[in-house]
């Protein structure tokens, strides 16, 4: 398979390390990434930010493929980082992918 | 052929009824027109006292829309009094000049609050209690607080003075009689309620006169005096002493006016093409002032109205006080005479009181105070003249006793023969509603109250259709199903709670398995929810979900807008110490913590720290013997109290004492919301014990319990719920009320709303009167706390949940690049 942009990865822990409907952040400078694990053990990455008011996400209860933002209780689509029903808004994502139990972050 | 013009004066309760006899029969026979002097539809007038106290609002109470009207091609003209009828051209005219022709009238003009003419009586602030407009201007003075009088201690008079006093006001009730609503109730009923109402905090005066209304010097009521000389100032005063036929338009256009309009059975006045329907009748010497006559009188002209031969045959009534928290009951005559016996049940500890007068073996009154389910059967027998011979030893202790074992309510209701009277205002039979439900298919109160009108006006029999519902509908019967959970369920909190007990359910999967949940993880609504009935249900069993909770209580500290924490110490009882200031006052200083406040709670408020350092805070705080204050927790929170007899002059109790006693039993409890006590130590009150969850007023002879205030969202004084000698029973009947609470309590549901779901009787019964529940309750929150009362911040600071406060990881600042 032909991978076209390059795509670096960094290790940035150990899927055990993150409940299952829960998440664990990752600090890169300024910023947070928030790194989720769902019921099913799929990960997914989404700035920590809230897009109503920056929010920290990964702080919301997951359910269903989504987070519920502790702040004001907007809904965010973990798998496209959109929020759902009435509100907009989008969340910035980040490739994640497993090998074997470790998590790999993508980096541009 | 042309259709016949039908023409109504009045749009109250008893034409409005009158009009759907009609169209239900021929909705085609009359045009019809109405005039109303009143700026609006027709509502429900025996609402008006929850529109007042803030339990219902105008818009609940409206019973004919203006769809209704169009539907019906009825024309309605609003804010239009009649002044005139002529009789010859069969007209009548309003004061603004509209005038219609008739084949048909209809004269349902009501009646007018009487008004007592003492010097003054013509003030601003000297208002009535008949309609909505009366509601509007009561509201308005009750915002600028102050106090209201009120003369007359009739049923009126009593739902103006609760409805205003729950508004806020002090109030003050003026009676010229010995007791209370003396014409329904006997003395030792009328001293209950008096008792009540003094409880609730309104000043009731007996054998009061009034003398003069004051001005306060610009035309605005001051005061009032009275004949004794005293002085009660006050803002407002509400005349509520008694009704008069509105018979003078009538009078006018010469027909027979006696008290009221006179009318034989068949609802004609003098004149065969005038009816006169309503409070403004007078039919067989008798005036009526409540609805259930008036409905059968627009029965009867309904009929007559299509050519029928119906006849009003006149009626007995019985009488309901609508004050929310207050059962009295009374029907017939009760005066003491030599042919008559009687039966009286009293039950001073739960301020239950039921007298039956007989003659000849039949019941011939009933006066029921504090217990008042079986009033319906009572008035059934009185009205049929059922011989009681065979039950009189058992007869008083209600229809649930008859034959042997108690029945359950349900099953009670169930026994009750077809013909029985469930809702008296609208005279509608048990077969009927049966029928209905039935052959309509009716699943719920609002189809049985569409369908029939029953618990459809002054709403004090919904209890006996939803227990008619039961029985007819099984299990197929889902009163819940009104507020589904959440959009994962159809099921209502209700519900749930009652199948997790059922089908013994222990976690939050088998929970969404057996009950059949929609989405395969539930949401952010039911997950907490479920999470808590769980641990409530299952203390010693459940494992937490803490992906479930709230990251407050998931992490034991309140996040702020800027995804920093507030961390909030217990201060058991509002009380500290150099020792403890000293720490917390380092713990600022070491953590940078940008700042300090004392909460609304009496306790100290850290803000802005860090998630990473709250282990490291709450390790220098427990070394202080600090635990977590719960500020985050629907659990219990804060503990107020006073001084008390430590240092007041006057203390009654150690309320200080008390209260850290109740804190320290019960932290660490989860509850439905969040639940707040306090403690204080004389009515003066200064602990604000009577506007919280559960409060306790220190009294020379002991603990009064409060309970179900509200000064959050909404604003509501506390109910009482008895008074206890010892602090040992002040702790135990707080503790008892609390799992209760627990135990039934909807997530996210106040003390307040469930004690107005529950009913605060059946609470002060279970609390107050059945010392085996009491204990039970007692038994249940103690075997809980075993489990619960584990400091969280100490488990964290020994490793706990060390995850959560940690990055997974951190990259160096060019990776994000
Ligand atoms: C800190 C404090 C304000 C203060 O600076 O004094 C406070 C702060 C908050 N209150 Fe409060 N309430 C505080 C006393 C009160 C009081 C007064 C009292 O307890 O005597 C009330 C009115 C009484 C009551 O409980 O109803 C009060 C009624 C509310 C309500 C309305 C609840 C209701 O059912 O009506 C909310 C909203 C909610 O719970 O949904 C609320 C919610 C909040 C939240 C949790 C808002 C939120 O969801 O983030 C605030 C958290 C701030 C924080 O992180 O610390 N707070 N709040 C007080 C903490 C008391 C303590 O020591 O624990
Ligand atoms: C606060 C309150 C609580 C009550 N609680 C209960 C209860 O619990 N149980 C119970 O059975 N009863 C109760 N009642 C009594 C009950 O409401 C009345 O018996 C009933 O409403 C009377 O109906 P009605 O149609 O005769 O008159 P109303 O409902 O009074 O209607 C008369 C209407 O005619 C209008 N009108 C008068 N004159 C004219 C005119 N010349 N031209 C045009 N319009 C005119 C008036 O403005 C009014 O709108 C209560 C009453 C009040 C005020
Ligand atoms: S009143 Fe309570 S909820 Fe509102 S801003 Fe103040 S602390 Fe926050
Ligand atoms: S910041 Fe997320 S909902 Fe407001």
């Amino acid at each position: 398979m032909n991978v076209i942009a390059m795509q670096d990865w960094a290790a940035v822990g150990s899927i055990t390390d993150i409940p299952r409907q829960g998440a664990r952040c990752v600090k890169m400078g300024e910023m947070t990434v928030a790194i989720f694990r769902t019921a099913d053990d799929h990960v997914h990455a989404l700035e920590d930010k809230c897009p109503h008011r920056s929010g920290p996400l990964s702080q919301g209860i997951v359910h269903d493929g989504c987070v519920t933002c502790p702040l004001h209780n907007w809904v965010i689509s973990l798998e496209t980082g959109e929020a759902q029903g009435a509100d907009e808004g989008r969340v910035r994502q980040f490739p994640v992918k497993l090998e074997g139990d470790t998590v790999l972050l993508g980096l541009r | 052929m042309t259709k016949q013009r039908l023409v109504v004066v009045g749009n109250g309760m008893a034409p409005g009824r009158m009009l759907e006899h009609l169209f239900e029969s021929n909705p085609d026979a009359y045009d019809v027109t109405i005039f109303n002097a009143e700026p609006r539809v027709n509502y429900n007038r025996l609402m008006l006292s929850p529109v007042l106290s803030g339990e219902k609002t105008y818009e609940d109470i409206i019973t004919h829309d203006e769809d209704w009207y169009a539907t019906n091609r009825v024309t309605l003209h609003k804010s239009a009094r009649i002044s005139e009828i002529d009789r010859t051209a069969k007209t009548v005219t309003s004061e603004s000049g509209i005038t219609a022709a008739y084949d048909k009238l209809v004269i349902a003009t009501g009646s007018n609050p009487f008004i007592i003419p003492l010097p003054g009586k013509d003030l601003d602030g000297v208002l009535t209690y008949r309609d909505l407009d009366d509601v509007d201007k009561m509201l308005v003075a009750a915002e600028n607080g102050g106090r209201a009088v009120v003369i007359g201690g009739g049923l009126l008079g009593l739902e103006a003075a609760a409805g205003l006093k729950m508004q806020g006001m002090d109030v003050t009730v003026l009676h010229l009689m010995p007791t209370l609503m003396e014409r329904q109730l006997d003395p030792a009923a009328g001293y209950l309620l008096e008792a009540e109402f003094k409880r609730r905090g309104i000043d009731v005066r007996t054998k009061a006169n009034s003398h003069e209304i004051l001005d306060d010097g610009t035309g605005k009521v001051a005061g009032i005096k009275l004949d004794d000389g005293s002085v009660i100032d006050a803002s407002i005063i509400v005349m509520a002493v008694g009704i008069r036929p509105s018979g003078d338009l009538a009078k006018i256009a010469g027909l027979d006016v006696n008290r009221g309009i006179l009318v034989g059975d068949d609802m004609r006045t003098s004149d065969p093409d005038v009816f006169a329907l309503g409070e403004c009748v007078e039919h067989g010497g008798m005036c009526y002032g409540l609805v259930a006559p008036l409905y059968e009188m627009a029965k009867v002209i309904a009929d007559n109205l299509l050519e029928g031969t119906a006849e009003y045959k006149g009626s007995v009534t019985a009488t309901k006080l609508k004050v929310t928290g207050v059962d009295l009951y009374s029907a017939g005559d009760f005066a003491e005479a030599d042919d008559r016996e009687e039966i009286v049940l009293r039950d001073a500890s739960s301020g239950v009181y039921k007298r039956l007068v007989l003659k000849d073996n039949k019941i011939i009154g009933a006066v029921l105070y504090g217990e008042t389910s079986d009033g319906p059967w009572f008035f059934d027998m009185l009205k049929k003249g059922t011989d009681i011979a065979e039950m009189r030893e058992t007869l008083i202790f209600g229809q649930a006793y008859q034959g042997g074992a108690p029945l359950d309510p349900t099953a009670a209701v169930a026994a009750l023969p077809d013909d029985a009277e469930i809702c008296g205002c609208n005279g509608i039979c048990k077969g009927t509603i049966v029928n209905a439900i039935t052959s309509k298919g009716l699943t719920g109160l609002d189809g049985v109250r569409a369908h029939t009108k029953a618990s459809a006006s002054c709403g004090t029999c919904t209890g006996l259709v939803e227990q008619l519902l039961a029985s007819t509908l099984g299990d197929a019967y889902n009163p819940a199903a009104v507020q589904p959970m959440c959009g994962c369920t159809e099921l209502g909190h209700g519900d749930v709670r009652r199948l997790i007990k059922a089908k013994e359910l222990k976690t939050i999967p088998e929970v969404m398995q057996q009950l059949e949940w929609t989405t395969s993880q539930g949401c952010a609504k039911c997950r907490p929810a479920l999470n808590y009935y769980l641990v409530s249900d299952w203390p010693d069993e459940y494992a937490d979900d803490y992906q479930s909770r709230f990251i407050n209580e998931r992490v034991h500290a309140n996040i702020q807008k800027d995804g920093t924490y507030s961390v909030v110490p217990r201060m058991w009882g509002g009380m500290t110490s150099s020792k403890e200031l000293r720490a917390i006052a380092d713990v600022v200083d070491k953590f940078d913590i940008p700042a300090v406040k004392c909460t609304g709670g009496q306790r100290i408020d850290m803000l802005g720290i860090k998630k990473e350092d709250l282990p490291a805070v709450w390790a220098d705080l427990g070394k202080a013997g600090f635990v977590s204050g719960q500020a985050y927790a629907k659990g219990l929170r804060t503990v107020k109290t006073c001084v008390g007899t430590d240092w007041c002059r006057f203390g009654t109790q150690d309320s200080t004492g008390l209260g850290i006693k109740l804190e320290k039993f019960m932290w660490g409890s989860w509850t439905p919301a969040k639940l707040k006590l306090a403690v204080s130590g004389c009515p003066r009150n200064c602990a604000e014990a009577t506007c919280k969850d559960i409060g306790i007023i220190c009294v020379d002879s002991g603990y009064e319990i409060h309970f179900a205030g509200a000064a959050g969202l909404d604003i509501k004084g506390t109910e009482v719920l008895g008074t206890v000698r010892t602090e040992e029973d002040a702790l135990v009947y707080v503790v008892a009320l609390s799992q209760m609470y627990r135990e039934q309590g909807y997530y996210l549901e106040r003390i307040y709303k469930w004690a107005k779901r529950i009913g605060l009787d059946e609470i002060r019964r279970q609390i107050m009167d059945d010392a085996e529940k009491r204990n039970a309750y007692f038994d249940r929150f103690v075997f809980s706390q075993k489990f619960a009362q584990v400091d969280p911040w100490s488990e964290r600071v020994s490793g706990k949940d060390k995850h959560e406060f940690n990055p997974l990881a951190t990259l160096p600042q060019e990776a994000a690049e």
